[in-house]
């Protein structure tokens, strides 16, 4: 672990996590306590206006962004987002979207700069790779496409399940196509979304995991969903949950 | 650009229940992901080579009026015609001129996308004028009647099985679905139409300013023979596909056919400057070469002026997950896939093209497998945002949105919601174990395919909150 990592830290638990998810949330702040971080929670979060944005309601998007910043702005504590899009979200578009505001556009940058999605913050920042925990089950990974494509962040997610003990990860095929989730694509696009969310399940389920693991709740919601319409017994667990597990 | 007259959402319905699509699809494009991903292994330091091709189109296009200038200089310099055609009709007016003037009867056609978006076989059959596509593609297509579905394989969206029948119906071959055999009876077929034809018609890959050249890269030699055999030969070309030298190009070249087919270069690749020379024993009498704007310059200095740097490889497309389902033809447009979606609208105007922007979970394959890694989902997302200034987003999505928007930018209303919409998922679960069946409308598209999960029965922030008392 690194000497000089930081003792403390934000956590923006995203929306998703807030009300589908809350033990993910809790599986993020227990792995980091037991690291010896103290996990804050900015009050008054909610959600970082992912949606909007990609739905193109920029005007909307930007209400939600300059929110979430003077959310985040009164701690200097790093932010931590248990969510690959969530976190490119704050990342990414945050400094796009309000580039040319006099007072936004700076302190989005500067938000950017400190915020870390879950599995980035442990591998690069804290310097760690092993955590004592178990793998119980078989599980399979699932690398989401804004964690992949947009943070490229490919290999802390994987390091953080191979060094665990115990249980079995099995290589998902074509893990890196999308699931089909891509949010109110879901919903106005559902007949592609659902072709293309129909390719996964057969490959999960070509796998034969107990589990399938991934970095944002978002894109679990979305495979679970499937998953149970198809009557199959395998679950979702976002990685943090994994890494929380008893040995 | 003719906007099709059924809906995206009817064509996306049409594609995805056409199970013999999905089989050539599939089959198509994993192939060429495979091939692409061997070829750029080829290269050395191919991300160098990829950020180099890149800048160029960059560079060219912040002076694309200089170099514009310079290329038509050189080629009138070589002995050729330049013509600049603000729009698609004037393109097709200018080519059927030169056909007047020639007594032109029949024209061979090699692959151009820029004639596929001026509609210009159309234009000149309307002139009694016979047009022959040489491309084996293209050629499949015309016998089809369809357009293209693919910027590099425009009969992709085909099997081998329905090709065979249709040249056993078209052409009076025996069934065959051997495509050896099949290429054979093509080619027999086509080697008279080049002798005969009085206009060759081709697209470009790149003009070259400094020499006033254009670069033809091809597989089947009917690019050659359509340059060289007839006495005319018509070059069309995007305004934008100008590189400024040789040096440049073999830049370009480095990546095109990499990224298209997976092949380190294509088997034929055409330097063409200017017509035939004294003393030269085959070339064409006269070369014209055809600029199309066509709203190109209109998208220049805009936000998506970088779908500009698109050399046309159709990697996008083949890493596209939508595309893979639904297809080309979906798109309505003769530019599919990713970069169809973005350029569509771009050109088109997004008043009329405002589903192919949507028509994306901005997974971000394209813009991981684009030889100038063009950001495509930015654009589509920039497009978003001009779609819903057209007031073209739906009523509810917009109210929706707005509401949202509201609701999060106000933390106690958020959570007032959040529990309100908690107990509602609840109820509405708790006969089915926690997971909702159907949601009502808008929402009902979900759970055609998916279930739904009740909310949690504590929220995050009260379960930390209990945890983290002081």
């Amino acid at each position: 672990m690194n000497v000089n990592a930081p003792r403390r830290a934000q956590l923006f638990a995203t929306c998703l996590i807030e009300t589908l998810r809350p033990e993910a949330g809790m599986a993020v702040v227990r792995v980091l306590e037991k690291l010896g971080v103290t996990v804050e929670y900015p009050q008054g979060q909610t959600c970082c206006g992912q949606p909007a944005f990609n739905g193109g309601a920029w005007d909307d998007a930007r209400a939600m962004a300059k929110h979430t910043l003077n959310v985040l702005s009164k701690s200097d504590a790093p932010i931590i987002v248990p969510s690959g899009s969530c976190a490119d979200m704050l990342v990414h578009h945050y400094p796009e979207l309000l580039a040319s505001d006099p007072k936004f556009g700076a302190l989005a940058e500067s938000i950017a700069a400190r915020t870390y999605e879950f599995t980035q913050f442990l591998v690069d920042v804290l310097g760690v790779t092993e955590l004592d925990a178990h793998l119980t089950e078989r599980v399979t990974y699932h690398p989401s496409c804004h964690l992949l494509r947009g943070l490229r962040i490919i290999e802390p997610p994987r390091k953080l399940l191979e060094n665990l003990q115990g249980g079995e990860i099995v290589e998902l095929p074509h893990a890196e196509e999308c699931c089909g989730f891509g949010g109110l694509f879901a919903i106005k696009m559902a007949d592609i979304s659902s072709a293309m969310l129909e390719r996964k399940l057969d490959a999960i389920e070509s796998t034969r995991a107990e589990t399938v693991v991934g970095c944002d709740v978002s894109c679990l919601l979305h495979i679970g969903g499937g998953l149970h319409r198809r009557g199959t017994n395998i679950g979702t667990k976002h990685l943090a949950e994994i890494l929380d597990q008893k040995s | 650009m003719h906007t099709p007259n059924v809906t995206f959402h009817e064509r996306v319905d049409k594609a995805l229940r056409d199970q013999i699509l999905h089989t050539a699809l599939d089959r198509a494009t994993g192939r060429f992901q495979t091939m692409r991903l061997s070829a750029l292994a080829s290269l050395e330091d191919a991300d160098a080579v990829r950020d180099r091709a890149r800048l160029i189109r960059a560079h060219t296009l912040s002076r694309l009026d200089a170099y514009l200038e310079q290329f038509a200089t050189n080629v009138e310099k070589a002995g050729g015609h330049v013509h600049f055609a603000a729009d698609a009709s004037a393109l097709n007016e200018i080519v059927n001129e030169i056909a007047r003037k020639h007594d032109v009867k029949t024209v061979v056609k090699g692959k151009s996308m820029i004639s596929e978006e001026a509609e210009l076989n159309r234009a000149l059959e309307s002139n009694d004028i016979r047009v022959v596509e040489t491309d084996l593609g293209e050629y499949i297509i015309q016998l089809a009647g369809e357009t293209p579905s693919h910027i590099v394989g425009p009969a992709i969206h085909k099997t081998k099985e329905q090709i065979g029948e249709l040249l056993h119906e078209k052409i009076s071959i025996p069934y065959t679905d051997d495509p050896a055999q099949m290429t054979a009876a093509a080619r027999a077929k086509l080697r008279r139409e080049f002798l005969e034809a009085d206009m060759g018609i081709s697209g470009v890959n790149f003009g070259i300013a400094e020499t006033g050249t254009i670069c033809l890269v091809e597989n089947e030699g009917n690019g050659r023979l359509t340059t060289t055999a007839p006495r005319v030969h018509v070059a069309l070309m995007g305004i934008e596909r100008i590189v400024p030298n040789l040096d440049d190009l073999s830049v370009m070249l480095q990546v095109l056919a990499r990224s298209a087919t997976g092949q380190k270069i294509t088997v034929y690749t055409n330097l063409i400057t200017g017509p035939r020379r004294n003393g030269e024993g085959d070339g064409p009498d006269e070369l014209h070469i055809i600029l199309l704007d066509n709203g190109r310059s209109r998208v220049l200095g805009t936000e998506v002026a970088e779908i500009l740097y698109c050399i046309r490889c159709g990697a996008c497309l083949n890493a596209c997950p939508v595309y893979r389902e639904i297809g080309g033809h979906a798109y309505g447009s003769v530019y599919t896939g990713p970069v169809g979606a973005v350029l569509t609208p771009a050109l088109g105007g997004i008043a009329a093209w405002n589903d192919l922007p949507q028509a994306s979970s901005l997974c971000g394959a394209c813009r991981e497998v684009c030889p100038v890694r063009i950001d495509i989902p930015r654009m589509l997302l920039v497009e978003r945002d001009q779609a819903t200034r057209a007031g073209k987003m739906a009523w509810w999505l917009r109210l929706g949105l707005h509401l949202y928007s509201f609701t999060v930018t106000r933390p106690a209303l958020f959570h007032a919601a959040t529990t309100f919409s908690r107990w509602g998922s609840r109820l509405a679960a708790a006969p089915t174990n926690g997971w909702i069946k159907r949601l009502p409308p808008p929402l009902i598209g979900w759970t055609r395919s998916r279930d739904f999960p009740a909310f949690a029965k504590k929220s995050f922030r009260e379960q930390f909150e209990a945890s983290h008392k002081k």
